[in-house]
Order: structure tokens, then sequence, then C-alpha cells
């Protein structure tokens, strides 16, 4: 069994972590908390030279999960051991290069997963304000290859469970159609696909999201078609990277997922390496966001023109129009009213991943005024201009 | 004696039995042998059952027939008649180690590796299932491999490599007729006297007769090596007689501290696999027969026929020890046995 000894620390870098135990979520066992405490016992007992209990346990695994390919790959690597020294994971003679490195990335990426949970007293900072009635939130992390569900416990998010993802071949940052590429930033569900509509490769379902959204087609980006999905018939689990350009689950994870989507309402929050805060910083960033949205309204409501004004960024755009255009307008259409009421409701306020300060704000908006009323569903996106919320975008959702 | 094999996949699998119970057994088995080896299965079949009549449960000639029932393509028979076989004398490696040939010849390698094992563990040693278990052990995780990484059978490497370990088969029984028949005259003649009780002056004679390789490779250094072949030979013998006499301890003082423990075993465990093993049979007879030293450095390597009895089987392998010098003594440093 020569070689095999130092097959997990120098393929997976795992040391003795594998030890303790794994912090998974209570509730339904997800196929990734299964398939994950499954890999930990293996690579602990290879790291412990306890070969025939590694195979045992590989066997198992296979024997739930028959068409798991990177647990067939390890097995081949223990039984290839008795033959000859086994170096690094995938020793098949003559094996096809990617798909020995895709299964390896998968290995990695589960292990790490496994290793290093979603940290308990933290949260992702994108999920500021949840509306009252979405009822879960999903943030994808693409480095890691982790999906993270939240429920919105009275506007908190708390952690439920989180799942092993694949995404695009080519990565992150779509651009176009065709790039096989993952897009990064604020999306939600708009629609529920069952398995009998869908070719075999999607899975058991499919939840196509809007991307792109008005952010994406304002800086230009094309495509189409980004869906969350199951995985094909072939495989029971993907690679990291695999997808031209959706995010995937295994079925059974994505099976679990299912009853907490609600088409239209569920954020898709997908982010290349999640930004975690403390609930105290987290509160702070919301509570500062919150305050310019109710000083804006104020501003409005009051008929204070210019301040009013004063909350749109110089690179504004909204409705075709430019910010001289549009404070154009609103200087002429405020100054035929003598009141006017404003009300928010179902406020959402989701930050974009990344280092720009960005969020996505929806609200029910209830307008009343001397000689016009309407209500709306308004989409805003707000960034910081010399430290101060300012907007950047605004519309119909 | 007669040698007689069954082949697998990569390593010629080298079984051999012999019966020296009586001449007139002896007799009957040789020929046997001989009509399966000259592929007149029919005959042998013939012959193989009408000695079976007499002796129903005489290894060798039920060995015998399993091998003939092999060449035979009777697969299904074959590995009845080795599976009851390995139930009658479960201490016997060579059955497990066909049986484990007949099941790789079907795919069935999950089998097979059993079986291997079960050979392995009845005899620790026995370098044939090792080098079989090997080749099972690379082929359980081709197999593997192709799911991994969905090289379907349809992939030519995998094809090509089924396609060759079945030619490998006719190849290996070629190459193994020809060693057996080369050996047949040499070992008829050192056949006859054999008293169980003596084999240490049986073998001292031989190597007079049959000057080594390297002592004619450097006439310079011949008086030495000759003086140092008696002494390995010596210590072969001590070897043989202290395995002979079932003393387990001076047996396993023969063996060096870094001795190469076959299949990755601990030192103790393997010792505990050669106590039980020696110890099991009521009697035994071990003999040396034509050994042939090389000295290189402080390295030898002793290659000679091993002529087994106990009174549940009697067996003649080729076997090899390497041996190297410690403390004045020639100890042994490797041990493998098969063709």
């Amino acid at each position: 069994m020569k070689g095999l000894r130092s097959y997990c620390c120098t393929v997976l870098w795992l040391g003795a972590v594998l030890a303790s135990s794994s912090g998974f979520a209570q509730g339904v066992k997800s196929s990734t908390e299964e398939v994950e405490n499954a890999l930990a016992g293996i690579f602990k007992a290879i790291e412990t030279s306890k070969f025939d209990e590694a195979l045992i346990r590989t066997e198992a695994l296979i024997a739930a999960r028959p068409n798991y390919r990177l647990a067939h790959l390890i097995k081949g690597d223990l039984l290839m051991a008795h033959a000859r020294p086994v170096r690094s994971m995938g020793a098949a003679p003559n094996a096809p290069v990617d798909r020995v490195k895709d299964l390896r990335e998968e290995a990695v990426a589960r292990l790490r997963a496994y290793r290093e949970r979603p940290p308990k007293d933290q949260i992702p900072r994108y999920l500021l304000q949840l509306r009252p009635d979405q009822k879960h939130a999903v943030v994808v992390d693409t480095k890691k290859s982790r999906l993270y569900v939240y429920e919105n416990v009275n506007g908190q998010p708390r952690f439920v469970a989180d799942y092993y993802m694949s995404h695009g071949k080519l990565g992150i940052d779509k651009l176009r159609e065709g790039d096989q590429k993952t897009p990064i930033g604020v999306y939600h569900v708009t629609a529920a696909l069952p398995k009998e509509k869908l070719a075999d490769r999607y899975g058991d379902a499919a939840f196509p999201i809007n991307y792109p959204n008005d952010w994406d087609r304002r800086l230009g980006r094309g495509g189409s078609g980004i869906w969350l999905h199951g995985t094909g018939s072939e495989t029971f689990s993907r690679a990291p990277r695999s997808s031209d350009g959706c995010v995937t689950l295994t079925n059974a994870d994505l099976n679990i997922l299912r009853p907490m989507i609600q088409v239209g309402l569920t954020p898709v929050i997908i982010s290349d390496n999640i930004e975690w805060l403390s609930l105290d910083h987290w509160n702070t960033e919301r509570e500062s966001l919150k305050q310019a949205i109710e000083q804006w309204r104020r501003d409005w409501e009051g008929l204070n023109t210019e301040t009013y004004l004063a909350h749109y960024a110089r690179n504004f755009e909204g409705d075709g129009m430019n910010l001289r255009q549009w404070s154009e307008r609103k200087r002429q259409v405020n100054a035929g009213k003598s009141w006017v009421k404003l009300s928010l409701a179902n406020i959402s306020m989701f930050r974009y991943p990344g280092k720009d300060d960005l969020v996505v704000v929806t609200f029910d908006q209830d307008y009343k005024s001397s000689n016009l009323s309407g209500a709306m569903k308004k989409r805003m996106y707000w960034t910081k201009e010399g430290g101060r919320w300012k907007i950047v975008d605004e519309g119909a959702a | 004696m007669k040698l007689l094999n069954i082949c697998a996949s990569r390593a010629c699998a080298l079984i051999m039995l012999v019966c020296a119970a009586t001449v007139a057994h002896a007799d009957e088995i040789a020929d046997i042998g001989k009509l399966l080896r000259g592929g007149q299965l029919d005959q042998a079949m013939q012959k193989v059952d009408s000695y079976l009549a007499t002796k129903p449960r005489d290894a060798q000639g039920r060995f015998l027939k399993g091998l003939i029932l092999t060449e035979q393509n009777k697969t299904a028979e074959a590995v009845t008649t080795f599976t009851r076989l390995t139930e009658d004398y479960p201490e016997l490696p060579e059955p497990y180690n066909n049986l484990a040939v007949l099941y790789a010849g079907q795919g069935q390698y999950e089998k097979a590796r059993q079986s291997l094992e079960m050979a392995i563990r009845t005899h620790p040693s026995y370098a044939t299932a090792h080098e079989n278990l090997g080749d099972v052990y690379a082929k359980l995780a081709s197999q593997a491999y192709d799911k991994a990484l969905q090289l379907d059978s349809n992939n030519p490497a995998a094809q090509s490599k089924l396609a060759m370990a079945k030619e490998l088969i006719g190849s290996g029984n070629t190459r193994a007729r020809a060693q057996a028949s080369q050996a047949a005259p040499a070992t008829q003649a050192a056949v006859k006297p054999l008293p169980g009780s003596a084999p240490a002056t049986a073998v001292a004679a031989a190597p007079a007769a049959k000057p080594s390789a390297a002592a004619a490779a450097a006439p310079a250094a011949a008086p030495k090596a000759v003086n140092e072949e008696a002494e390995i030979i010596a210590a072969v013998n001590n070897w043989a007689a202290a395995w002979a006499k079932q003393d387990v301890k001076a047996y396993l003082a023969i063996y060096a501290k870094d001795f190469k423990v076959p299949g990755g075993k601990s030192r103790s465990s393997w010792e505990a696999d050669r106590k039980q093993r020696i110890e099991a049979p009521k009697k035994i007879q071990v003999k040396v027969e034509s050994p042939s030293v090389s000295v290189e450095g402080g390295s030898a390597s002793v290659k000679f026929r091993q002529y087994y009895k106990s009174n549940i089987v009697t067996a003649s392998s080729s076997k090899t020890l390497v041996m190297s010098k410690s403390g004045g003594n020639w100890q042994i440093v490797d041990e493998k046995s098969g063709n």
C-alpha cells in the first residue's frame, strides 16, 4: 500500500480536522451531508492506514449512491494500491486527465466544506432585509461550490442547510451567451419547471432565475437561461465547474430545497466568495440604508424636491432618463401638487456581492397625491457616493 | 515428477502436485499429467476417473481432474471440482488459486479476490497467489475507474486488456510446458531414493555435479564461491530440516530480521501463520532438489525444487530463497515460490 499514506494529505491537504464532527444542520439529512460524512470517514481511515476499513466505507457509499463517480474513483485507488503504489487520487492508467481533475476538485470542495462549516454567529452580508413573505433565501458561493439556504425569521436570516453545488465550466462573471459562465449578482426564481417538462440533464426540477436583470442589462451583460437545477441520470454528482452557467445540485438535495422555493419571490444571490457579517455589523449596515430610504420617502412626501433629488447619484438612470432629465421631470411634476402621501411596504434589501456598495431594494409603493394616485412594485439600486447612500437606478420591479 | 499448470492472466500460475505415496500411484498420476499436457483430454479424463474410483478423496487426482475440466472449457464443473477441494483440504492454497483464475476468467473479480486471499491465508508466501491477487486488484480497480471516469467497455484500452489476458493464458501454457519437459529428466533422476529423514545428504551431493553459473563465470573467485556455496546450501538444508522436524523456532530463526514478509503483513502475523501451518500436519517431509546458487555481493540467491510431503498433501514447487550473511550465518531475506 505504498503511497496511499500520503494520499489525503498531499492531494486534499487534510489533517486531523476530519476527526471533528461536521456540524451539519438538524433536519432532513441531505445527500451533501450523507456523502461528505462518508467521504470524511473514508479519508480518515486512509490517513490512519486503515485501508480495509476505507474500502468497506467506500463500498457502503457506492451501495447508497451507485452512480457516484468520486466514490468509484476512490474505490479504484484503494484496490489499485494492492497492485502498485498509488501516489495521488485517480491512479487509473490512461485516465482522461480532465475527468480525474474534475473528481479531485469535487473531493477537495466537499471535504473543505465539511471541515469549514458556515460560521454560526455570522450571516451572509447580502441578506440585509427579506420581505415578510419571502420564507427563504438562497446564497451561492462558487469558490466553495456551496449553496446556502437561509430562513426568514422575523426579517433576520437563520441558517437552514448547505449543499454542494456546481457552476459554469469557465467560471463566473457571465457576459454573453454561450460563455459557459455563471453570473454574479442578486436574482430571484422566476419559474418552476417539473421533471416531465425537462431533458434528462436537468434532473428532477429546474428553477430559472432572472438573469440578465436590470443591472446586468445596464452593464451590457447578455445571454440567458441561467437556471438552478438538478443532475442528469448519468451521474449522482457533478464536478464543481461543469455547467454551461447554471447552478446545479444533486437531485436528492434539489428535492429537499424544492418546497422552500417560492416562484417570483425566493432570492438567489450568487457570489464567488461569500462575505460574512456578525449580527451587529449586519444590523448597522441595514439600519443605515433603511434610514436613507426612509429619508428619501419623507423628502418626497414633504415635496422638498431639491433634498429629494439629492438622494440620486450622479450616474443615475431610471425610466430611460439620466439625472438631469429625471430632476427636470420631478421638479415639474412636484410643482403641480399640493400634497403627497407615500407609504412603502414589504421592503427587501439585498446587497450585491463584490466590493462595490450596491444594494437592490424592492418594495410595494402606495402613492397618493392631490392630483394622482397609484400603487406599484418598485425596484431600486442604491450605492454609496461620497459616503452617503444614493439611488443609482429606479424603476418598476 | 510431473508439473501441471493452470495459468492466470499475467503470472503463470504453476501448480504442482506430486504423488509419492506409492510408486504405482505416482505413475498413474504421472500418466494422467502426460496425457493432459499432450492435449489428450478425453483419455486423461478417463484415466483420472478410474483413478478416483479407487481413491475418491485423493487430492492430486481431484486437482488433476479440475485441470482437465479447465482445459476442456468445462468451467462450471472445474469450479465445482476446485471448490470441493478447498472444502476438503482448506489448508491447500493451490485449489483456491485455480478457482480464482477461473473466476477471473469469468470476470468475477470479486470472487477471484476472495479465493486468492484464502490461498494466501493458508500459505502466506505463496508467490503465485500474490501475483495473481495483484492482477485481480488491478482489474477490480479498473472496473471502479471505468465507473468513475465513464470509460465504458467500448473503451479500447479496456478491451485490449481483456483480449490480452486471454492470449497470455495460451502463451503462458506453452512456456510452462517447455519448462516442465526440461525439468523432467533431472528430477526423475533425483527422485528415486527419498529417505524423508535425510534430505540434507541428498542435496549436498547435487552442487558438485552441477557447478553454479556464478562459479563458472568467475573462475578466479571459484574456490571462495564454492566454499560460500556449500555454506549457503547447508543453511538451506538446515531450513528444510527445521521445517521437516516442525521445529518452528529453529525454522523462523533462519529468517533474517529484515526478511521481506509477503503480502505486506507484519512479521508477527506472518510468524503466527507459519507456526500454524508448520505445526498443523501430523508429519512433514521436506526435500531440497537441484539447488543452484548465485552469489552477488553479500547476497545469494538459491533456486531449487522444493519437495514437500505431509499426511495431508504432497507437493513440489520451485522456490527461490534470497539470503544474506548476518553474524556469520546465512539468513533468508526473501522467499518466492511458484514457477
